[in-house]
């Protein structure tokens, strides 16, 4: 029978497998940032191990760094990244710090380096590691105690997860953006939808997704429940890696691409669990709630609570009204923001850079309105600016910040204060997740520029 | 990791869907690089709450949380599971759990156990009407127990016999080595790396 391109990538990094027992998975590439490692080395000190395979483990600074110039000011965020390069050089990791050409977010600069390919299997203490399954590669999140678990052994226990599919089926409507497609997605199928999962998103609008695209929607898998997500690599997913640093070369070029035209589902596979989506009936999509399933499209309304049939998800909305200090029957259109941030390993690529400087070229922003643009690396940055992106941005009147996660989930000194509410293309609408009392509306490029514009929640096309 | 076999102790009803783990712990307290001294955190801005169910005091000692469904969503950060047990907690029921959580709480010893919405929502109901009842959580026997409740659990004989034996994962793992060995030296010469 039929294996499914998650059953055949898993299948290809079985080490050991036993009746009664999780299979033992080879992890081909472990990326590593300052929050989740600190008590995983610790670890290894205590327990006298070593890093089995440094050479396929790579460390980068992000969540923490400031996106001013100049050094951090937290001490103690100072002292994570202190023990992070500790860390790296007694263990004898490749760490790309602060200042480094391909210091970046973590999940910007895999891709980037071109150290995530097609078959792989991708693993990082952090959630959003799901971004790589764009490639075709199988790419999730894991603990500290897994972190721990992959340096000593270059292996993680696991039990073999269901599959889904997500069929996305026509193409999406003019002005319809990846980051829609995936809010729309978890919206229909629910932040639980994707839970004991790996999802496959197929059909024609995923096909005619670029690989920042495909990125976004995979990104976001975990918001679906889903702890990995992946793509069929194709042409579009060769052509980004050809000539990367780290992309396979000459001969070995051919005789990868040869193996990867091969990471498929079959025709006679079957998944565990098949989701349809009609492309056709998505449209600019926002979140109004406390957790990225309570989304609508821009041009609706904030839902009444009692319009909800399960008394969970009821509750869920009543609770997210009050914190988010909105009234049913607002449309989401009149809802106004104090702060814009475009950035985060979801939208802080060239393509979400250029799609919102195309929206600000020539517009102002709106008064009294913070508007930050943050790259998700030194290289999109650099990037942008030899693009000119940045001046447009600055001329704006926005902010053009440095690389790193900032204000998605406000580690470093970039935050909402408490009342205050943002338009932000990251990933995460939780209570407090960019600053204590803040509030979130997850949105895409497109959109946070045209509310920048506005300063009300606003699609390019109504500006 | 210490084992886990069976646990009795007050249980603390938190009537609450998508607990995510930016709520169990808030991101500015990841900033540390110790495994301890996350409980004063734990849910640090629902605590700002005086009604908040945490801080009645008649919960006070509790070893069980019993919340609503998807708890545990969101972030992989294992800080979740260490504040939940720096705080007491020994087990999580609730009828649906983030992957990510969940297995972080098997490889740390926190025991999270899935029952159905109807059995989880009669155990706060009993926990509400008498915050001294006490709640068992039986490994052994994949059961948990209180009042006129009695409900089996799923777990895997596999990480049940770990959590049991309170086994480390890596030990577990280094024994076979060899086919660790054997597998890399198979792998085709294209893959990336990083030094």
């Amino acid at each position: 029978m039929g294996r499914t391109l998650a059953e055949k990538v898993w299948d290809a990094h079985v080490v050991r497998a036993a009746e009664g027992e999780p299979d033992l998975v080879y992890i081909d590439l472990h990326l590593i940032h300052e929050v989740t490692s600190p008590q995983a080395f610790d670890g290894l000190r205590t327990a006298g191990r070593v890093v089995r395979r440094p050479d396929l483990t790579i460390a980068t600074e992000d969540h923490n760094v400031p996106t001013t110039a100049g050094p951090i000011a937290d001490p103690i965020s100072r002292a994570q990244i202190e023990a992070l390069r500790k860390n790296c050089a007694e263990f004898g990791i490749r760490l790309h710090p602060m200042g480094d050409a391909n210091q970046g977010i973590v999940h910007v600069i895999g891709p980037q380096l071109g150290l995530t390919q097609p078959g792989m299997t991708v693993v990082c203490g952090d959630s959003h590691t799901s971004t790589h399954g764009a490639f075709g590669a199988l790419a999730f999140g894991i603990g500290t105690s897994e972190v721990e678990h992959v340096l000593a052994t270059q292996t993680l226990p696991l039990q073999r997860p269901k599959t889904m599919a997500v069929e996305v089926e026509g193409a999406l409507p003019a002005g319809v953006t990846a980051k829609d497609l995936i809010l729309g997605i978890i919206t229909q199928i629910g932040t639980g939808g994707g839970q004991g999962y790996v999802i496959e998103y197929r059909g024609e609008a995923v096909r005619g997704l670029s690989m920042e695209g495909r990125m976004t929607v995979c990104n976001m898998s975990i918001e679906a429940g889903a702890r990995a997500g992946l793509v069929a690599p194709d042409d579009a997913t060769f052509a980004f890696l050809q000539g990367r640093p780290h992309a396979p070369q000459g001969a070995d070029w051919d005789g990868a691409v040869a193996n990867w035209r091969a990471l498929v589902t079959d025709d006679d596979a079957t998944f565990d669990k098949v989701v349809t989506i009609d492309a056709s009936r998505l449209s600019p999509w926002v979140t109004w709630g406390t957790n990225p399933g309570q989304g609508a499209p821009l041009s609706g309304e904030v839902p009444d609570p009692a319009s909800f049939a399960d008394e969970s998800d009821r509750t869920a909305a009543e609770r997210a009204l009050v914190y988010m200090d909105l009234r049913p029957g607002t449309h989401l259109r009149d809802i106004a923001v104090d702060t814009v941030f475009v950035g985060s390993c979801t939208n802080g690529r060239i393509e979400d850079l250029r799609t919102a400087a195309e929206v600000l070229r020539g517009r102002k922003v709106a008064d009294n309105l913070r508007v930050l643009i943050v790259p998700g690396s030194v290289a999109v940055a650099e990037q942008a600016e030899a693009e000119g992106l940045h001046e447009i941005f600055l001329a704006a009147g926005a902010d053009w910040r440095k690389a790193g996660c900032s204000m998605c989930l406000a580690m470093n000194a970039d935050k909402l204060r408490p009342g205050e509410r943002s338009a932000s293309t990251s990933n995460r609408n939780f209570e407090g997740r960019q600053g204590p009392g803040g509030r979130t509306h997850l949105v895409s490029p497109a959109v946070a520029a045209a509310t920048a514009v506005t300063g009300r929640l606003t699609a390019p096309a109504d500006l | 990791m210490n084992p886990f076999t069976v646990v009795t102790g007050r249980a603390v009803p938190l009537r609450r869907s998508n607990v995510d783990t930016d709520q169990i712990i808030p991101a500015e307290f990841l900033k540390r690089i110790s495994r301890t001294g996350f409980g004063d955190a734990l849910f640090a801005a629902w605590r700002s709450d005086p009604n908040f169910v945490l801080n009645d005091q008649r919960y006070e000692g509790a070893s069980v949380l019993v919340a609503g469904p998807d708890f545990g969503t969101g972030s992989s950060r294992e800080h979740a599971v260490w504040a939940l047990q720096d705080y007491g907690f020994r087990a999580v029921i609730a009828p649906r759990f983030g992957d990510i959580f969940r297995g972080n709480a098997t490889k740390a010893g926190l025991l999270p156990v899935v029952l159905e919405p109807s059995v989880v929502l009669r155990l706060q109901d009993l926990a509400e009407q008498d915050p001294t009842v006490e709640v068992t959580v039986d490994l052994v026997e994949r059961e948990v127990r209180a009042g006129d409740v009695a409900a089996g659990f799923d777990i895997a004989d596999y990480t049940r016999w770990r959590l049991l034996e309170g086994l480390d994962d890596i030990g577990l793992t280094l024994r076979h080595s060899d086919a660790i060995t054997s597998y890399e030296a198979d792998r085709p010469r294209w893959l990336p790396l990083t030094a």
